[in-house]
Order: structure tokens, then C-alpha cells, then sequence
């Protein structure tokens, strides 16, 4: 398409007609939208300026000295370093997504294309497990991983967020795969390949995409979450990013020029996450709740 | 290797239940270990005590204590107990937050930029829940917090305090402050529901001359009732098992006087703060909110399952389908 001249931009913007309804719904969304990142622009209004000067209200501007010097303090925080915390948090969030969808994509499979008796059944209750909270397994789980000598130790966490991701991989897998066309796979036995090869060879590349949506998810949960992290790990040096940001408040003090410089530390990674895979984010958040 | 046809060979030995039984095996392994046990071990510990059966003595310990259920605390507020806690929690973080992304959703149909504005209305969505808790603390707080001096600057000068200090402000404060958190969970899922309806339902009511709020009320509203029943679903689920949003803002103990204490704190305290630990209080606890969680998980499903056929004939959806029927 070839650039249009200035004249007839300008033509152009002469036609454009404003209604004042179609102003007004801007002004109150885009308004509403900017108001609603206020305490975000608080917090990190508080993170870049000396304690002193926030101390009676971030949104006072006499005087404004920006610094970095409180996400260095935090980061190299003599009793919670952000940098630890972040470190353990992707050493946990990383095998806590890849495992779940593994295993959630084998039982998907499964419940999609093979026959067995009560499948609806066992699959429906399996699914209803997302309905239970963190604190019904809480005591028992904590004694089994004391038994197993897995309580504070990263291995033990994984395998908990494992579990507990399964059943909404497995209702967003069983979907997905029911999407598949057979006849491919079909083709595939005819060929004389196991289920298993089918499984690996052509099944796992077309789900590519349905991976790449649960893996935005499941990495967030367990980046976000604080519950089974809080029951299992407590040595100092083991705490997840999560875990740390209320550690740095003292009882009748809280440092609020740490402890917001230490939240973005947390927060920016989901939100990365969701700035540049929104898509996936998106398709994987309505996927397990509207088509399920 | 692969020319004499040894690894086909070596395939075949295996037997097909035996590959297929494999595709379950993990799955089984972590769910029943991780999850289907620890649930059934909690449901026997909160039938014991010290290793004998007490029947429901744990469940009537939890209810009849002031901590679970206040209801003498009504005439001046909270704290109410933890089950009261999340009852009116629900009452006013459902509908606010519903209506507000329903609104908006709306609203940024025919907005510029509208996923940036989502976007910005998410960002609460993807943040850790404890650190939500800690934000909104930071915004209660006085004087450093913008929300009582904002009401200060407005002139109501009662509500220019310490909000986190004092029980009414801190629960009220915490359940407005969750809706700015979790809204935009509604907002996405109706923006999605709504392109999904045909414009032309739009443009044939507006050629009707329909004015916007009936085009409202007999079209998106009907048809976008499956969406409203997973927002309910889900939103209820959560304000259930709130629990970090509340240890952030406060601490294990639910804040000043325990006003903004939930279930789901109350079971992670007796069972891993109180010393020595009330296991079988906590696992009465957790059984009981689970068994909140789970009515209404069954009683929604059922609903969104069944629900089709019932709303037909509705009232509501009657100009939808007409419109329908023309375009």
C-alpha cells in the first residue's frame, strides 16, 4: 500500500467525526484502567526513594531523590537476599512445570483415547480435586515428607506442586487431545507403532502449543504460590522469593523502602511473563475454566 | 539396529494394557500419595484425638468457638469469626467484582487499546497473593498509605486512620482492596465470552431501535450466563481459600483482634503455628472448608451442566434467540 500524501491525512482526520459517547467511554476506561496501576506506581514509588521521604506519603514530590540503593539492599539482604530467593524460586518453579506436564499429558492421553471402565467417573473426580484447598492435605503431607526426609528440600516442594498441578492439566490435556483428529494416530498402528511411540512421536509435537499455554500457568501458580512453600521449607537459606518479602518486617517495624523494592523483585517475573506470553496466558486461563 | 526390525520386536513384547497402564502410572503414583491420602488422613485425624475416636467433638470444638463463629459480635462488627469472615467476604467481593469486569468488558468493546487497559486491570491477577496482601497493606496503612489520606483530603476524617489497626477498617479494607485484585479475572473471561456473540444480535437490536441498556439486559446478559456461572464458580472458590492475601496484610493471628481471619488461616495456625500444634482442630477445619468448597464445586457443575436446558424458555433469552433466528 502506498503511504497516503499529507493532504489527504488531513482530509481523512477532518471525517473522523468524534461522538461524544465514544469520548466519554474512553475517558472512563482508559481513566479507570490508569487508576487501577495506582498502588503499583506507589509501591514502586516507595521502591526507588528513600524511607524519609515516603514516610508521610509517596505522592509527596518536595523533595525527590531517585535511587537504587533499596533493590541493592534487598538483593544482597544480609538475612533474606532477594538474589537467594529468587535463585530457589526458579529451582523449584522450573521442574514443578516441566514434571506436572509430562505426566498431566500421558493421563490426558489416556482418558482421551483409551477405554476403560468408569473413565468419565474417575476422570471427573480427579478434576473435582481442584476444588480442594492447599490447608486439606497440609498436616498429612508435611508428615509424609518428614518421613521421607524431604521436608525443606526443593526435591519435596517439587514433587508436592507435581501432584497438585495434575488435575487441571489433565481436564486442559483430555481436551485438547479430544480435539485431535484419531485417523492420524490410526495410520500410525496400522503402521505396526506402539502407543507409546505414538505418544512421543506424534501426539507430544502437536500439543507443542497446549505445553506452551500450561507452562505459562503452572510456572506463575507455583512462582506465586506461598502455602506449601511456607509449610515445607524454613531454612533460611531455602526460602522461596515469596517466603521473604514479609520476613524483612520487623514486629512493630516495617521497612516499606525494602520491602516494596523486594516485592518488584518477586513480582517482576510473573508479570514479564505475562506481558510477553500473554497469548498463551490467556488461552490457557479460558481453556480450563470456560471449556471445562 | 533398526534394519532387523529388533527394536519392532522388542516393542512387541510388551503387552498393550501393560504400555497403556504406563500412560497412568505417574499420575496415580503422585495424586494418591500427595493428594488423595494426605486428604483422607486429614478427614480421620479430625475424628480423633490423642489416638482415640471422638466423633465430632473436633467439629462442634471449631464451631462453638468464638474464632469460627461470633454471632455476638454482630451490633459492633467484626471480628465475626473466620466462617462469618469468608460469608461476608463473598457477599460483597462477588458481586463487585463481577460487575465491575462485566462493566468494563463492556465498556472496552468499543475502546482503542483495550488490551493495554486489560492489561493494566490484570496485573493484580498474576501477583502473588501475599504480596497483593502486603500492597494493600501499604495502601491501609497510616500515614504512609494513600487511601486514608485520600478520604482525609475528601474530608471524612474518620476514616483517616491507621485502617490495618482497627478491626472494622481492616476487613472492610481487605475485602475492597481483593476486588481491586482479582477483577480483572472477570474482565478477561468476558471479553473473551463476548466476541463470541455474533455482532449482528447488536446491530439488529440497535436497528430496532433497542437503547443500550435493553440491549444489555435481552442480549449479552442471557447469552453470556454460561461465562457468569464459571465467574461465580470460581470467584467463590477463591474467597473461600483466601489465605495469603490475609497473612500479608496481617499475620497468622488475622490481623488486629482477628478481624479479617479466614478458615484457611485459622487451620494453618492451629496446625503449624500454635504451639504445642491443634492437629485435629486444623484438620476439623480444613475438612469443613473443604466441604464448603466441594458443595458448591458440585452444586455449580451440576448447574453449568444442566443449565442449558433449564434457562430455555426464559424470559431473558427470548429476544436473544429471536435475533438469532433473524440474522
Amino acid at each position: 500500500m502506498r503511504r497516503p500524501t499529507a493532504a489527504q491525512l488531513v482530509a481523512r482526520l477532518r471525517r473522523i467525526r468524534v461522538r461524544p459517547s465514544a469520548l466519554l467511554a474512553h475517558g472512563v476506561a482508559w481513566g479507570i484502567g490508569l487508576a487501577w496501576l495506582i498502588p503499583f506506581l506507589g509501591l514502586a514509588m516507595a521502591a526507588i526513594r528513600p524511607i524519609g521521604e515516603i514516610l508521610f506519603g509517596w505522592w509527596d514530590f518536595q523533595s525527590f531523590h531517585p535511587t537504587l540503593a533499596n533493590f541493592a539492599i534487598a538483593w544482597d539482604h544480609d538475612s533474606y537476599p532477594m538474589s537467594e530467593g529468587l535463585r530457589n524460586s526458579f529451582l523449584v518453579a522450573i521442574p514443578s512445570t516441566l514434571i506436572p506436564i509430562l505426566v498431566g499429558a500421558m493421563v490426558g492421553y489416556g482418558f482421551a483415547r483409551f477405554r476403560f471402565p468408569l473413565r468419565d467417573y474417575i476422570f471427573v473426580s480427579v478434576v473435582v480435586l481442584m476444588a480442594i484447598p492447599q490447608q486439606m492435605v497440609a498436616v498429612p503431607l508435611f508428615r509424609t515428607m518428614l518421613a521421607a526426609g524431604l521436608v525443606d528440600t526443593f526435591q519435596g516442594l517439587i514433587l508436592v506442586h507435581s501432584a497438585w498441578g495434575i488435575p487441571w492439566i489433565l481436564l486442559f490435556m483430555r481436551n485438547f487431545f479430544q480435539t485431535l483428529p484419531a485417523e492420524v494416530e490410526e495410520a500410525a498402528r496400522v503402521d505396526g507403532a506402539g502407543d507409546f511411540k505414538i505418544f512421543v512421536k506424534i501426539v507430544m509435537p502437536m500439543a507443542l502449543p497446549a505445553f506452551a499455554a500450561i507452562a505459562v500457568l503452572q510456572f506463575m501458580w507455583v512462582w506465586n504460590d506461598f502455602f506449601f512453600a511456607q509449610i515445607l521449607m524454613y531454612s533460611q537459606d531455602q526460602l522461596l522469593a515469596t517466603q521473604r518479602v514479609t520476613r524483612l518486617a520487623g514486629q512493630f517495624y516495617s521497612p516499606w523502602d525494602l520491602m516494596s523494592a523486594a516485592s518488584i523483585i518477586v513480582l517482576i517475573v510473573p508479570v514479564a511473563l505475562y506481558a510477553f506470553l500473554q497469548r498463551y496466558y490467556i488461552r490457557g486461563m479460558i481453556g480450563w475454566t470456560i471449556k471445562g | 539396529m533398526r534394519a532387523n526390525g529388533g527394536a519392532r520386536r522388542l516393542h512387541l513384547s510388551f503387552p498393550r494394557p501393560l504400555v497403556r497402564a504406563a500412560f497412568f502410572i505417574p499420575a496415580v503414583l503422585l495424586l494418591l500419595f500427595l493428594v488423595i491420602l494426605p486428604i483422607l488422613q486429614t478427614i480421620f485425624l479430625s475424628f480423633y484425638s490423642d489416638g482415640a475416636f471422638v466423633g465430632v467433638d473436633n467439629y462442634s470444638d471449631v464451631v462453638s468457638d468464638p474464632a469460627t463463629i461470633n454471632l455476638r459480635g454482630f451490633p459492633r462488627g467484626p471480628p465475626l469469626g473466620t466462617l462469618v469472615h469468608n460469608l461476608i467476604w463473598t457477599a460483597i467481593h462477588l458481586p463487585m467484582s463481577l460487575f465491575t469486569g462485566l462493566f468494563l468488558a463492556v465498556l472496552l468493546q468499543r475502546v482503542r487499546g483495550a488490551s493495554i487497559v486489560k492489561s493494566m486491570i490484570f496485573v493484580g491477577m498474576v501477583t502473588p497473593m501475599i504480596l497483593g496482601g502486603v500492597i494493600l497493606r501499604f495502601l491501609f496503612e497510616a500515614p504512609i498509605g494513600l487511601v486514608p489520606s485520600a478520604f482525609g483530603a475528601l474530608g471524612f476524617e474518620s476514616l483517616n486512620v491507621n485502617w490495618i489497626v482497627h478491626p472494622s477498617t481492616l476487613l472492610f479494607g481487605l475485602i475492597f482492596g481483593s476486588v481491586w485484585l482479582w477483577t480483572g479475572f472477570s474482565l478477561i473471561l468476558y471479553s473473551a465470552g463476548l466476541t463470541t456473540i455474533p455482532k449482528d444480535y447488536f446491530e439488529a437490536a440497535r436497528v430496532d431501535g433497542a437503547s443500550p441498556w435493553r440491549i444489555f439486559r435481552r442480549i449479552t446478559w442471557p447469552l453470556l450466563r454460561p461465562i457468569t456461572l464459571v465467574v461465580v464458580t470460581m470467584t467463590v472458590l477463591w474467597e473461600l481459600k483466601l489465605f495469603d492475601l490475609v497473612l500479608g496484610a496481617t499475620n497468622a493471628g488475622g490481623g488486629v483482634g482477628s478481624a479479617a481471619d479466614v478458615l484457611a488461616l485459622q487451620m494453618y495456625r492451629y496446625g503449624f503455628v500454635a504451639l504445642p500444634p491443634r492437629v485435629h482442630q486444623a484438620a476439623a477445619v480444613a475438612t469443613l472448608l473443604t466441604g464448603l468448597t466441594l458443595a458448591w464445586t458440585v452444586m455449580m457443575f451440576r448447574h453449568i451442566l444442566l443449565g442449558a436446558r433449564f434457562s430455555r424458555g426464559k424470559r431473558s433469552g427470548r429476544l436473544a434467540r429471536r435475533l438469532a433466528g433473524r440474522a
